[in-house]
């Protein structure tokens, strides 16, 4: 059997690359699918978690169901996002998140 | 080695190319056809886990719906490969440290305090999908309502947000 612990350093890693693909792309759809890949990573780690609890206890399958919630959330989220996206690249005429400063000083 | 751990270790590199390689495509359709590889070799570790019926939500929601919404946008805004910009200093010398300062703290957490979670008794035992909706509709009903909500109003956001000005 998989020790939970490699689930939870593969976690980690998904994670981290996710974190350094939300800082060094620009393309502001590239960044939504980074936020994607570390809610995924999450989401590894809820199910390894849930898998590691012993089969007595009551509360082994509560992980899964937060799993099912965030990926709930996930899809929300993206449809609210994307409809973002699409009106600021209608305003701006630009995907680059450089490029849409409006609130910077 | 045991085989469950050489199908561990082929769907986590998987996963780890398919990231890595989200990050390195310069086209977005090329990263987001990444992280469809990475999802998938997810919902294989889900399976490898016992939880089928997250697996297949995986497959169907993330894989499914939520890509396909991606590469949707992703079309219809022509988006084309990205321009390098550097208009941030802070992101380009001290994202790169931060980040892998990140990952490390996070793995050698999980290594010092994952060591006291115990392994899985049981084999490839698969999670009853029965349980879980029982679970769903009763302790977790609440919750399970909320969502309902949440889903309402994502569409009306979004149908609000991408509605074109009127007059």
């Amino acid at each position: 059997m998989v020790p939970t612990q490699y689930y939870l350093i593969l976690s980690a890693i998904l994670f981290g690359l996710g974190v350094v693909a939300f800082v060094f792309r620009r393309n502001v759809i590239t960044i939504f699918m980074s936020i994607e890949l570390m809610l995924n990573a999450v989401n590894l780690s809820f199910v390894a978690f849930s898998q590691a609890m012993p089969a007595i206890r009551s509360h082994k399958l509560d992980g899964q169901i937060f799993v099912l919630f965030v990926i709930v959330v996930a899809a929300a989220e993206a449809a609210v996002g994307l409809g973002i996206i699409i009106l600021t690249a209608r305003n701006r005429q630009s995907l680059n998140v450089e490029r849409v400063n409006l609130l910077k000083l | 080695m045991s085989a469950p751990l050489v199908i561990f270790f082929i769907l986590a590199a998987l996963a780890v190319v398919g990231a890595v390689s989200l990050i390195l495509q310069k086209h977005p359709i090329h990263s987001a056809l990444s992280l469809i590889v990475v999802m998938v070799a997810l919902a294989g570790l889900y399976l490898l886990m016992g939880a089928e019926f997250v697996a297949a939500v995986q497959i169907i929601v993330y894989g499914g719906a939520i890509m396909v919404l991606f590469v949707f946008v992703i079309m219809l805004l022509n988006a084309g490969e990205e321009e390098r910009t550097d208009f941030s200093k802070l992101a380009k010398f001290g994202g790169l440290p931060l980040a892998l300062a990140l990952t490390g703290l996070l793995a050698a957490t999980m290594t010092r305090h994952g060591a006291s979670v115990p392994n899985p008794e049981t084999a490839g035992s698969l999670a009853p999908t029965g349980q879980i909706s029982n679970l769903l509709f009763t302790t977790f009903v609440y919750p399970f309502e909320l969502t309902s909500f949440l889903i309402l109003v994502a569409i009306m956001g979004a149908l609000v947000l991408a509605q074109r000005e009127k007059g």
